[in-house]
């Protein structure tokens, strides 16, 4: 059926083309024969080949993915105890100021927070000799720091949601506090917890900023490899490991996507019925 | 009545205490919310908290379950004080108002819930679980997740989830909020039924006065964190001890008025919006010198008729200024030469039979015993 000529589909392709054509390029350019980034040479895999040679490339991917697991899984351990406090705790003095400075990093700007954390810890190693030097730790430790931010704000809005009559009833048929924590609470926030643990796991991985002021020799960062590479000249190679992070990105997000549904369809039906 | 429900009926009555609450205070910041409350309650009985919303009924309700701690005084359980223990050290079990089934857990386990954690085996468990379902005709559901079941049902659930440990005190929270008004009479009648087979005694929150009325063998009134009055149905709705008890039971015409003469044996009362004496059939024996008195009367005990009655007492003019017709019965809006308006109920027993019509000069009326004397 001929479609009509109409502004606003218009608008939806350029829209369209605006956020992707310089990705696909990126994408069509990672199978380039030529070392040349912007000459078309013909197809080859080649690059593919080379980056999965490239032993420090593939250090930094390695090194990335742990320190973004360990600090979106610290920083949700955290987030969950600060969303307690925050929602469930209504004789706590400090609540709100508590509330309002556990977000504040979300407005922060990362050149901020990088060069703080830098400060403190060169301050703390002087006084207290630990951290020693910067590496992994520190950027696990910084991490966490703004990915705790974003996680509470995912979990606590679902811990608010959250029928309170829920736990009273676990404690009422005789269950202790912990008991139903883990039993009633926990599986009821569970799909805030994914998500906010795949949103940190994500921050990490990307952030440049924030790790370059706080990481040391021996723990480079996939963006911050990345980034010192490209200075050097755009090789195909890093065509190549792009492509890579763009399709394992999008199977991570179509995967939550489909996974948040799943849970929230379930949980609303849930909701609905209470 | 079967020979067994009659046995049942009066093992209710007697008068075993299971709880007694003395004293108990309950302050928000500087709100009191319950204020010195005394209550006894009685072995097997469904007792009624009945009060408009912030009356401190649901207060007192969380109290006795242990989810608010008292500011003072006690609930005393045989002989022990249970005040201050937390919710999951107490034998009583309740049903929230929203059921609050864990909506990741199916049926079953929702109500083994409580069992798991009383150390019984896993056989007891499932055997209690089984009972509980069939006590309530739901075994078919035990897989279901409580999001796959209706209202009723998830009431249901809700309530042998809450009896499932057998507790001393079962206490309901507006057990009915969550229902739409055709099943809620359902319901009512169903969870008496389940609470009087098992035999436990209950106390229940709720603000409708039909439910309270339907399910309650006694009935407290609360209003601004007391308790008002205390007892059956009957006696809350046709001896109210003051005119906030009268008016929250029901529709009521209040009239103020003086006492003329207080006999032993009768009363005669004068009130400014009553053209004849009042007469009422027995007295207060009064040795208070006040003597303003409220009469109260109910709109079904208040007669109207469109020719004078034969009598010289208890009857005065009015004239009909509204008519609600409802079906079973009409709510006549008669009003008085003093310009108070009366209700009169008039029972539609004849199909269109002549009636009163707007505008129409009639005569109100009542018998001797019909009204109610107040002090406040």
């Amino acid at each position: 059926m001929p479609q009509r000529f109409s502004f606003s589909r218009l608008m939806f392709w350029v829209g369209i083309a605006f956020l992707y054509v310089p990705m696909l390029v990126l994408v069509v350019y990672s199978f380039n024969e030529s070392r040349l980034v912007t000459v078309w040479a013909g197809f080859s895999g080649k690059w593919y080949v080379e980056l999965f040679q490239d032993q420090q490339i593939m250090t930094a991917v390695w090194r990335s993915l742990q320190i973004a697991f360990l600090s979106a899984s610290a920083a949700v351990v955290l987030a969950i105890l600060g969303s307690l406090i925050m929602v469930r705790h209504r004789n706590f003095k400090g609540r709100t100021l508590f509330s309002g400075m556990i977000t504040a990093p979300l407005v922060m700007p990362d050149v901020i927070i990088g060069l703080s954390m830098l400060l403190l810890f060169v301050a703390m190693g002087q006084m207290i000799g630990w951290p020693e030097n910067r590496g992994m730790l520190t950027v696990w430790i910084a991490h966490t720091t703004f990915c705790l931010a974003y996680s509470t704000v995912v979990i606590s809005s679902r811990l608010r949601e959250m029928d309170r009559s829920l736990e009273e009833a676990s404690l009422d048929l005789g269950a202790n506090q912990i008991r139903t924590f883990f039993q009633v609470t926990l599986p009821i926030i569970a799909p805030a917890i994914v998500s906010a643990w795949l949103l940190s796991f994500t921050l990490s991985l990307d952030d440049v900023v924030i790790a370059s002021f706080v990481t040391g020799p021996g723990a480079t960062t996939l963006p911050i490899e990345v980034f010192s590479s490209v200075r050097l000249g755009v090789t195909p190679k890093i065509n190549a490991l792009a492509t890579l992070i763009i399709a394992a990105v999008s199977l991570v997000a179509i995967g939550s996507w489909y996974l948040t549904k799943r849970m929230n369809d379930r949980v609303s039906a849930q909701l609905a019925t209470s | 009545m079967t020979s067994d429900e009659l046995a049942r009926k009066d093992g209710r009555k007697h008068d075993e205490i299971l709880l007694s609450i003395r004293n108990l205070n309950k302050y928000y910041g500087n709100v009191l919310a319950v204020d010195d409350t005394n209550l006894d309650i009685r072995q097997g009985e469904i007792f009624a908290l009945l009060g408009a919303s912030g009356s401190g009924k649901s207060t007192l309700l969380r109290m006795l379950a242990g989810f608010e701690v008292p500011s003072s005084g006690s609930i005393m359980l045989h002989g022990n004080d249970i005040a201050h223990l937390p919710p999951n050290e107490r034998p009583f079990n309740m049903m929230f108002q929203s059921y609050a089934l864990f909506p990741h857990m199916s049926v079953e386990k929702n109500i083994a819930y409580g069992l798991k954690h009383d150390g019984m085996s896993k056989d007891e468990i499932h055997d209690r679980v089984q009972s509980m379902l069939k006590l309530v005709h739901m075994e078919k559901y035990a897989s279901r997740k409580p999001h796959q079941l209706s209202g009723g049902q998830r009431q249901r659930v809700a309530l042998v989830r809450s009896l499932a440990k057998h507790p001393k005190l079962l206490l309901l929270d507006e057990p009915m909020g969550a229902l739409d008004k055709k099943l809620r009479t359902e319901m009512q009648l169903e969870v008496v039924d389940i609470i009087e087979r098992v035999g436990v005694t209950c106390v229940m929150v709720t603000h409708d006065q039909e439910e309270a009325m339907t399910m309650a063998d006694r009935i407290a009134i609360m209003d601004e964190g007391q308790i008002q009055q205390i007892g059956s149905p009957v006696d809350i709705y046709e001896s109210p001890m003051n005119r906030m008890v009268a008016e929250f039971i029901g529709s009521v015409n209040v009239f103020e008025s003086e006492i003329v003469d207080d006999q032993e044996n009768y009363m005669v009362l004068r009130s400014p919006d009553v053209e004849s004496d009042i007469f009422v059939g027995r007295g207060v024996s009064s040795a208070v010198d006040d003597k303003s008195m409220l009469f109260a009367l109910r709109p079904e005990k208040t007669f109207i008729s469109m020719d004078r009655p034969d009598k010289d007492k208890n009857v005065t003019r009015g004239v009909v200024e509204d008519i609600a017709y409802l079906g079973g019965h009409t709510v006549y809006y008669v009003k008085l030469p003093s310009g108070k308006i009366v209700h009169c109920f008039l029972a539609n027993t004849e199909r269109r039979a002549e009636r009163p019509d707007w505008e129409q000069d009639v005569w109100v009326y009542w018998q001797d015993d019909a009204g109610m004397v107040m002090r406040s």
